[in-house]
């Protein structure tokens, strides 16, 4: 691990500041991906600032009807919360599919969002990566491709997204609010919030240099019925190669979103139309465009085959 | 508890700080002086910044309970309990827990009294090489403790309803824990029967 300064930050936005002030610094606060990445010298921050003081890690009801998650919840906190359990049950799904008991422990809301990809070739330092050395090239395309994205690929990067928390947030229309080093403040939609690959894979949110994220709101509860599906290599703790969030209303409308599939939470909010026509009609539509590998491929099958057990549930 | 651990720290342990010290960095950018308290005992270390909590056990405290496996979070192995919940002590720096109780498996029983975990896995062969051990038994403490506390798993039927404890619960529950000589059997065995169920 490469040397680093230290300091505790006291409140959002002079972490926000200090961030802005400090070349190469990062804000930590589970750890649990930063770290993981700075002992294998893929993240080498000059200076951490550590945010777990900041007190954001309150879970409270909005105006509205809906809530408002503190940056720093813990993922067992959340996944726990008895309201986010009865009206967002999407939600705690998706996180108790996550990670082990102790990481759930640890990792906040905020780092959820803001964990790298585990492309392999990301993680192995001797192979090119155009995310950890911009310009390197990809390993992945033509490689070991097995785990990788299907749609919304480019020729610099076909890494996929590994959590499963975001997926359900994309679902839920969930807002991340934030504050940047001139102290403004800003919302941005999941759905803005992580980007494609492109050509600059090394960019991966629509984070400003400095900007922290203070909370997670979701708006009020939409009912219908919460599945969150994981297909993976093992039976817990594993990433997943198709993960599916649906919520799924009494006249069989509702929301879908996909895992494992792309850079980035994948829904496309055109194709939920379908739902009440089945799995097949949504998932063509939801994937349109597709680029698997020969490796890879086999998603596509398993994301309809998993939405439709999704569906033939959500009638039980 | 925070309060309290903080204000406990100033009666520190002065043969561990002494210790300490002599085997850390002088003070200067790099390092930052922290204070917790470890199974009990107050600690204050001057710690080089890059210094896991799991290195600050080993090395500056000599507490060796606690093993390092895969040094990445994948393996469990380094399992400690900070402020009452279990984590990987790899995946966190020394420096993050200003004023944190700490327990590790030196902390729960002894060789002549054991904790009833400890017991049960000897009783139930949970182990054989025994590496992956104090990380199962933190870990296999901690999910019966979550479980009463009424937090949910993957595979609990029912999400708005508290979990029953059973060997699918145990199983998930541990995953985080991996045992290379495949004691699971027996590990889930041993947490059964301190839960306080016939497996």
């Amino acid at each position: 691990m490469k040397s680093f300064t230290y300091e505790r930050a006291t409140s959002p936005a002079d972490a926000a500041a200090a961030a802005a002030r400090t070349e190469g610094a990062k804000f930590i606060a589970g750890g649990t991906n930063l770290l993981d990445l700075m002992k294998l010298e893929i993240e080498t921050p000059t200076h951490l600032i550590d945010v777990n003081g900041l007190g954001l890690d309150k879970i409270e009801a909005t105006d509205d009807g809906g809530v408002r998650i503190g940056a720093l919840v813990r993922n067992t906190d959340l996944a726990s919360d008895p309201r986010v359990r009865k009206d967002y049950g999407l939600l705690s799904r998706a996180l108790l599919a996550g990670a082990s008991g102790q990481l759930r422990n640890k990792a906040t809301t905020a780092g959820n969002l803001l964990q790298r990809t585990r492309c392999p070739y990301f993680y192995d330092t001797n192979q090119p990566c155009n995310k950890r050395q911009p310009g390197s090239g990809c390993s992945a395309i033509g490689g070991f491709s097995r785990q990788h994205a299907v749609v919304g690929v480019s020729d610099a990067c076909i890494a996929a997204h590994p959590s499963d928390m975001a997926i359900a947030m994309r679902v839920l229309d969930a807002v991340v609010e934030t504050v940047k080093p001139d102290q403004s403040t800003r919302g941005i939609a999941m759905a803005d919030f992580h980007r494609l690959p492109g050509d600059t894979p090394h960019i991966e949110t629509a984070l400003e240099p400095g900007e922290i994220i203070t909370a997670v709101t979701l708006p009020p509860p939409i009912g219908g019925k919460h599945v969150y599906r994981k297909v993976r290599d093992r039976a817990s703790y594993a990433f997943a190669l198709v993960s599916v969030a649906a919520v799924i209303q009494p006249d069989g409308t509702g929301r879908v979103g996909l895992g494992g599939v792309a850079h980035k939470p994948w829904r496309v909010e055109s194709a939920e139309a379908d739902l009440p026509r089945g799995a097949r009609a949504v998932t063509a539509k939801l994937l349109d465009g597709a680029k698997p590998t020969d490796e890879n491929a086999f998603k596509v099958t398993l994301a309809e085959r998993t939405l439709a057990g999704i569906l033939e549930e959500a009638k039980g | 508890m925070m309060a309290t651990a903080a204000a406990s720290v100033v009666a520190a342990n002065s043969s561990a700080t002494t210790h300490a010290q002599t085997t850390s960095p002088v003070q200067d950018h790099a390092s930052t002086p922290v204070s917790f308290t470890v199974n009990g005992t107050p600690r204050e270390l001057l710690v080089d910044n890059r210094t896991t909590l799991l290195d600050a056990l080993r090395e500056n405290l000599h507490l060796t309970g606690t093993k390092k496996g895969c040094d990445h979070g994948q393996c469990g192995a380094c399992t400690v309990m900070v402020d009452g919940r279990r984590i990987n002590s790899c995946l966190t720096l020394a420096v993050m827990h200003e004023g944190d109780e700490i327990i590790t498996i030196e902390g729960l029983g002894t060789p002549e009294h054991l904790h009833p975990m400890q017991a049960a896995f000897v009783k139930h062969d949970g182990f054989q090489c025994g590496y992956c051990t104090p990380g199962q038994i933190c870990s296999s403490i901690a999910v019966i403790e979550e479980i009463k506390a009424g937090i949910p798993s993957h595979v609990t039927a029912d999400i708005t309803q508290n979990a029953e404890v059973t060997d699918l619960e145990i199983r998930e529950r541990m995953s985080g824990n991996i045992c290379r000589c495949g004691a699971y059997p027996n590990i889930v065995a041993a947490i059964n029967e301190i839960a306080g169920r016939q497996a």
